[in-house]
């Protein structure tokens, strides 16, 4: 039986919440010989993208992606616990999500491959505030800290846990699909390394990673910020929803009709939109931008609705943000995008929050 | 002796109307107060004044004659002394060159490159040792920088604990290593003085050849020299730095060894930093240990998860708090509660209540009776504690699971179904702490398999934010939460609530929140005991 079958029926499993048979498929697979480190890739990793993949494509809910995760979770740590404990001789390894982050998983994989690997290991998780890392870091000291982020929209908050590490003495590798293609953002935002997967990590992390920089000031990173322009518009984005929210309530009557659910939807669909063009105000990359906004229009397309849905919204962003030339930059470049191409290719790269089933028009085929 | 030239004779009054050539005899050149010497176009001297005769006695040195006119000013030495000679061209190829003295300035330009070279290097050492408070990696940074820019290798000695002295050696251009020695610093002179701080001793040279043998780094070879320097920390002792050099390298100055103990003072208050900083850290941790939540499991058949949040992101406790105490009987008891307050006080509070709940287990069948036992302990005339408490007695019977519920002035849980409807437990009852006696009523629930009961702080659903700023997240809205949460283990709702109410919140403030589920295992077989093994099936 390859990896594909034995993640096949791991699939399954966890698609049934038949939480006894996935462990039995990773025990099983243990059991019939098969290296553990491809297992927690190949056979649980990719049951992971795969759930990934169907909640991108919008066909699991939050809800069940959550159940198959910590389905996912308990296989890891029953497949970890059935293993012979490695003994650490190799680095001392912080393995951490970015604060906010909730896709755990993946920096748990990194954890157990690096374990098995032989390196100490502390796997602190996801929801952990950057003052318990640095204090972590401080009390522990380890070589490098291994640092996941899968939403684009954690970005800045990356950056400035990269930083506050380094600031710490411990230098940084990054992963995770945040960090966007061939982990461009991992080095604008100063990270050490970046590994695309968890054996490229380990295998990285074989070389002491370089010393952090002494006296490097986060601005160096980005020296556009100091335009303010994400400051301004990420401290007003509550009342830029609202304003752009009731514009489209005057221009589009049919919402008049939406129910309280509906409402809150279309908010939290208008909140996406602002949250990764702030990002991309952040990290000035306008691909950020305009990949979130292709695979939303990608995901409309699968839907039969046309991506022009989104160009009122952004349109009306555009008006709030008139005095902040890099934000209407953006908006025109990304409304010219929309309404030339029907069909606009699919997004790859980072993994945008699942929305853009509410917008006006968009429920209405 | 100075060659003597004669002097082009004066041009004639009316003949011309051109200036007199610069060497001409007039008095304000030959005794002004710069040497000033007349070179023709081969650098041969024509004439020099009267500071160029005292300054040149043997004739202008080589590096002046033999310098182009045409080209600027002409750096040089004369004497052991540093001049620059800037060039006056004349018309004939000929050229007056003054000489100026820089001696000093160029004494003062060195020294200030040394000054600024140092003063970068305190800079630089600086940052990188306050960059952590981790004692071995600041102890490695003190070794490294000294070994790169004091000496060819540096030993740092920590004070001895139980008469173990741990230190780094760091030979230059290698990476720091730790030892931990058992040996007597007081056969080292100085040693033992630099390691109390106490009397007060200047840095101090050993005789490399009496040096007892763990002083000397493997690999470094022949010492040359070796310096003692006491590591000041910030009132205490941080230790002591050694400084080796290789034979035939010059001994350190006096210069090198003041920058030493400047640099030894900075080490020593950041390697003192990160000692406190560990002490503290071990006391906050041993304390708070206690305080924590606990890491919930299946408990006799009975699947619990919690997940808990602090309104302090920089804290790890706060004022809610959960525990789950499994009994013989098979009946396990579920807590959650909310005191008064916020912050490390309230968790001290909840760290007592929890206490007390402890010790009342053996009655804990009976909620009334451990309501008010509980409410007894808190009543206080002088200062109000007050909480509100839910008890959920759990056990498993058949595939489904029996509880007991009592709200003591806390939220009612809420019960997914296995259908998708969300129901309220019904029971409610008074706050403990505040009236003499306690009421509440006790709601009989069953759940069937992949059915969960849901208890929650109300900072979830008091969450305030949402796309448009400042909503609540309210009931309606976790019950809707709730119902897409059918047949999921109770870890994973634990976690996608508390996820919801994070991203409904944003970057707000919050309040404590804490969420509890109680779930019947689902399907065929009762999930691995604790997580930990393959699990074993029902009947």
């Amino acid at each position: 039986m390859t990896p594909q079958d034995r993640a096949d029926r791991l699939w399954a499993a966890v698609s049934a919440r038949d939480e006894f048979e996935a462990e039995e498929v990773v025990l099983g697979a243990v059991e019939a010989g098969v290296d553990p480190e491809t297992v927690l890739l190949e056979v649980i990793g990719a049951v992971q993208r795969r759930v990934g993949q169907e909640w991108a494509a919008n066909r699991l809910s939050v809800a069940g992606e959550h159940a198959a995760t910590a389905i996912n979770e308990r296989v890891v740590s029953a497949l970890v616990l059935s293993l012979p404990r490695v003994r650490p001789t190799r680095a001392k390894v912080a393995v951490a999500c970015v604060d906010g982050e909730w896709h755990a998983l993946p920096a748990r994989l990194v954890a157990e491959v690096l374990r098995l690997r032989g390196f100490r290991v502390d796997y602190l998780g996801a929801q952990v505030p950057t003052a318990h890392l640095i204090t972590h870091l401080h009390r522990t000291g380890p070589d490098a800290v291994a640092l996941s982020s899968s939403i684009a929209t954690r970005l800045p908050t990356a950056h400035a846990t990269i930083t506050a590490c380094q600031a710490a003495g411990a230098p940084v590798i990054a992963g995770g699909a945040a960090f966007g293609p061939e982990g461009r953002y991992a080095l604008l935002l100063g990270a050490q390394a970046w590994a695309p997967d968890a054996r490229s990590a380990a295998d990285r992390l074989a070389t002491p990673l370089p010393l952090p920089r002494l006296g490097h000031q986060a601005i160096d990173d980005l020296p556009h910020l100091a335009d303010q322009e994400y400051t301004m518009v990420s401290r007003t984005s509550a009342l830029l929803v609202k304003a752009v929210y009731t514009g489209l309530e005057d221009r589009l009557p049919e919402m008049g009709g939406y129910t309280e659910e509906q409402r809150q939807r279309t908010a939290e669909d208008l909140a996406h939109i602002v949250d990764f063009l702030t990002t991309a105000l952040y990290i000035g990359d306008e691909g950020l931008f305009t990949g979130f906004l292709a695979w939303t229009a990608d995901i409309l397309a699968a839907r039969s609705v046309p991506a022009r849905v989104l160009l009122p919204a952004l349109e009306l962003l555009a008006a709030e943000l008139r005095d902040f030339p890099r934000a209407t930059a953006l908006l025109e470049q990304s409304a010219a995008v929309l309404s030339t191409d029907p069909d606009p290719a699919p997004a790859t790269g980072s993994r945008p929050a699942p929305q853009a089933q509410h917008l006006p028009g968009a429920t209405t085929t | 002796m100075l060659k003597k030239v004669n002097a082009v004779p004066l041009s004639e009054p009316g003949q011309s109307t051109r200036p007199a050539p610069p060497h001409a005899l007039a008095t304000g050149w030959q005794g002004a107060p710069y040497p000033a010497v007349v070179l023709d176009h081969d650098g041969v001297l024509l004439v020099a004044n009267d500071a160029a005769e005292a300054l040149l006695p043997f004739g202008p040195p080589e590096w002046l004659t033999s310098a182009r006119s045409d080209g600027g000013r002409v750096p040089g030495e004369i004497d052991h002394r540093s001049f620059e000679a800037h060039p006056v061209p004349h018309d004939d190829g000929a050229a007056t060159w003054w000489l100026v003295e820089d001696t000093d300035t160029r004494l003062a330009l060195d020294a200030l490159r040394v000054e600024r070279k140092r003063a970068a290097l305190l800079g630089d050492a600086s940052a990188a040792l306050l960059a952590s408070l981790n004692i071995d990696r600041c102890t490695e940074v003190a070794a490294r920088l000294a070994a790169e820019h004091l000496a060819d290798a540096a030993l740092v000695i920590a004070p001895p604990v139980r008469r173990q002295c741990s230190t780094v050696v760091c030979l230059r251009g290698q990476e720091p290593v730790h030892h931990a020695l058992r040996v007597d610093p007081a056969a080292v002179p100085g040693l033992s003085e630099a390691l109390q701080g106490f009397p007060p001793v200047p840095s101090r040279w050993i005789d490399p050849a009496s040096a007892p043998e763990w002083l000397r780094p493997e690999g470094f070879g022949e010492i040359g020299s070796m310096v003692v320097t006491p590591l000041p920390g910030l009132g205490v002792a941080a230790g002591a730095l050694v400084l080796l050099r290789h034979a035939g390298q010059p001994a350190f100055s006096e210069e090198e060894e003041i920058f030493a103990r400047l640099y030894a003072a900075r080490a020593g208050a950041a390697m003192s930093a990160a000692r406190m900083f560990a002490q503290q850290a071990s006391i906050t941790d041993t304390l708070m240990r206690e305080l924590l939540p606990p890491r919930l499991s299946q408990v006799a058949g009975v699947e619990f998860a919690g997940r808990y949040r602090p309104a302090q992101d920089t804290e790890r406790i706060g004022g809610d708090f959960y525990d789950v105490h499994p009994a013989a009987d098979e009946e396990s008891l579920a807590v959650l509660g909310d005191v008064c307050g916020k912050g490390l006080e309230a968790a001290v509070l909840t760290g007592k209540i929890r206490t007390t709940l402890r010790a009342l287990l053996p009655g804990a069948d009976n909620h009334d009776r451990v309501l008010n036992q509980l409410n007894d302990t808190l009543l206080d005339p002088v200062s109000t504690r007050f909480a509100t408490l839910v008890l959920a007695s759990a056990r498993r019977e058949g595939a489904g699971v029996r509880l007991r519920v009592s709200c003591a002035g806390h939220p009612a849980p809420l019960v997914v179904r296995a259908d998708g409807q969300v129901e309220q437990v019904s029971s409610q009852g008074t706050l403990v702490g505040v009236m003499p006696k306690v009421r509440t009523t006790t709601a009989q629930i069953t759940l069937g398999p992949g059915e969960t009961c849901l208890l929650f702080t109300d900072g979830i659903t008091e969450a305030r934010g949402g796309p448009l700023g400042e909503e609540m997240f309210g009931e309606d809205r976790l019950r809707r939460a709730l119902a897409d949460c059918v047949g999921m283990p109770a870890d994973a709702i634990v976690e996608h609530v508390q996820m919801l109410a994070a991203h409904w919140l944003g970057a707000r403030d919050h309040d404590d929140m804490a969420v509890v589920a109680i779930t019947a295992p689902r399907g065929r077989h009762l999930t691995a005991v604790g997580g930990h093994s393959r699990g074993r099936f029902t009947a």
